[in-house]
């Protein structure tokens, strides 16, 4: 098999749009994932993770949490330099177990928020947020 | 104390008992980051709010831990319920040691 | 999997992240559920149709969650430094014991004046910018040292009186006395510079609404300064926007508060008459 410049060109190109394509979380997530729920069972569902699928910069990128019933909320932002975002620890005069906040996102992303609820279990939902770059910089 | 710190908040003055109403915090403040290099070449430490509380007459609303990810200016909008007249309190931690807090009465009626 | 197929998913692949955004969109902009902005505006006479039928705020070029930041004070960052201002509005500077309050009450008094600046200036026979204005002010009435351009207090007293006269129309004079400088402005609007050899209608006349990389390019109106930008997250004033474009140009650039800048703000402001008074907005 001989490569041309243009496979070449293409096989590399796929390469790097491959390696963003499944937004591994890092070690470092999983640590503090761990952490939060001791190694429990997490399920998929019961929380709502609100947060642009483009964000225009991300300095500033909106997101909202919201989990019917749950005590915390864990927010990681899983492809920073270091994963944590917040932790929302909801006290009895919560009028919702929600809270909307702004962060910085180091780049494109899967930002991550885990609820424990009040029984113990625990709940997951993933969004990901594409990060864009300015026009020139200016 | 860090320049130019600065609490607001938003909420409203009255509820009928029992009223989930919602909350809006912001705190002019650098958050920086420790990821940042200064024009030395050297990292800038870590300078952020770590820790926010909203308690109303002594009870806890929300508790929330900060990380460097936060944007600058921490923002919060979250809700709350009333059940007697009262003050809301609202205190934001700082990496220096600072306390930053602010006071919102509300009425029933 | 054979190469062939290989590229051909990576092809695919590549062709799938595109972004949906093209034209302005036709959101309406009210501020605190009170302030009705005008953010599309009949095209000023003098543009003769560069700009079509119709002037755009930059409002309407950005994401929908960088445009809720801007329809709430309190969601708003960029009135921070208008309380900001409003502390140096009240407070005593200078050998004369005064503050801007002194002379001219409460700032919402000034509303209306943020307005018609750039503005010819009949005692100094130059065009002024607003924080020319307050220069004058600082220097000759209270005493005080002048900002530097687009420094210290100047953009939250300019967001201050921005502010204030949210809402009202911008409408600055481009006759009279005020007209070479308005033709200077204009001439600097379309000369090319730098290495990329681009003039601010290229980007911003010829090209609004289209993508520049990931960028939804406006059309570079400035009714919105000072602007909050989520990218620097502080006020930004339109002198030291003009400088970060025509720095990315790769050209050598004029200085905040040059001559140069003034005439080009009046020329720039001048192609946004109709559209409300809008600063301090959000921007990304």
């Amino acid at each position: 098999m001989t490569f041309s410049r243009r496979d070449t060109l293409a096989l590399g190109a796929g390469a790097v749009a491959f390696s963003f394509m499944p937004f591994q979380v890092s070690a470092a997530a999983d640590e503090a994932i761990a952490a939060f729920t001791g190694g429990a069972e997490v399920a998929e569902g019961g929380i709502t993770l609100t947060a642009p699928e483009i964000a225009e910069n991300g300095n500033t990128v909106p997101v909202s949490v919201d989990a019917s019933g749950a005590m915390s909320i864990l927010l990681l932002a899983t492809g920073n330099p270091t994963p944590g975002v917040a932790t929302f620890n909801f006290g009895e005069l919560a009028g919702s177990q929600s809270a909307s906040t702004r962060m910085r996102l180091a780049g494109t992303q899967d930002v991550v928020a885990i609820a424990k609820m009040a029984d113990g279990s625990f709940a997951r939902a993933a969004s990901t947020v594409k990060v864009t770059i300015g026009g020139c910089g200016g | 104390m860090a320049d130019g710190v600065k609490p607001r908040v938003k909420a409203p003055k009255k509820a009928a008992a029992g009223d989930v109403v919602t909350l809006k915090t912001l705190i002019s403040h650098k958050m920086e980051s420790g990821q940042r290099k200064g024009s030395d070449g050297n990292l800038i430490p870590r300078s952020i709010i770590n820790r926010f509380t909203c308690e109303f007459n002594g009870k806890s609303v929300i508790d929330v831990t900060l990380e460097a990810a936060i944007s600058t200016n921490p923002y919060f909008e979250f809700e709350a319920t009333v059940p007697e007249a009262g003050d809301f309190k609202f205190t934001w931690y700082d990496d220096d040691g600072s306390v930053y807090d602010e006071t919102k009465s509300v009425a029933i009626g | 999997m054979n190469f062939k197929t290989m590229s051909l998913i990576s092809a695919v692949a590549l062709a799938l992240p595109t972004l949906g955004m093209a034209d302005a969109d036709d959101d309406t902009l009210v501020i605190n559920e009170e302030i009705e902005m005008t953010t599309k505006a009949a095209a000023p006479a003098h543009l003769d149709g560069a700009l079509g039928d119709k002037v755009m705020s930059g409002w309407h070029f950005r994401s929908d969650e960088t445009q809720a930041m801007e329809m709430d004070d309190f969601d708003n960052p960029g009135m921070l430094g208008v309380e900001d201002g409003e502390v140096i509005w009240n407070t005593v500077e200078g050998s004369e014991g005064k503050s801007c309050a002194s002379c001219h009450g409460e700032s919402s008094e000034m509303a209306g004046v943020k307005a018609t600046y750039p503005k010819w200036n009949d005692g100094a026979e130059e065009v002024r910018t607003l924080q020319m204005q307050v220069n004058d002010c600082r220097v000759n009435q209270m005493g005080a040292e002048a900002y530097g351009y687009d420094k210290g207090g100047a953009l939250p007293l300019e967001a201050l009186l921005s502010s204030v006269s949210r809402g009202m129309p911008v409408n600055v004079a481009i006759d009279g006395p005020a007209q070479s400088t308005w033709e200077q402005g204009k001439d600097i609007y379309y000369t090319r510079f730098g290495q990329l050899n681009l003039s601010c209608a290229n980007c911003h006349e010829d090209n609004y609404g289209n993508m520049i990389r990931a960028d939804h390019l406006s059309q570079g109106q400035v009714n919105g300064f000072p602007t909050y930008r989520l990218k620097n997250t502080k006020l930004n004033g339109s002198h030291s926007r003009f400088k970060g474009c025509i720095r990315d140009t790769r050209a050598a650039t004029f200085n905040p508060g040059s001559p140069e800048f003034v005439a080009l703000e009046l020329y720039v402001t001048s192609r946004g008459n109709g559209l409300s008074v809008e600063g301090p907005s959000v921007r990304n």
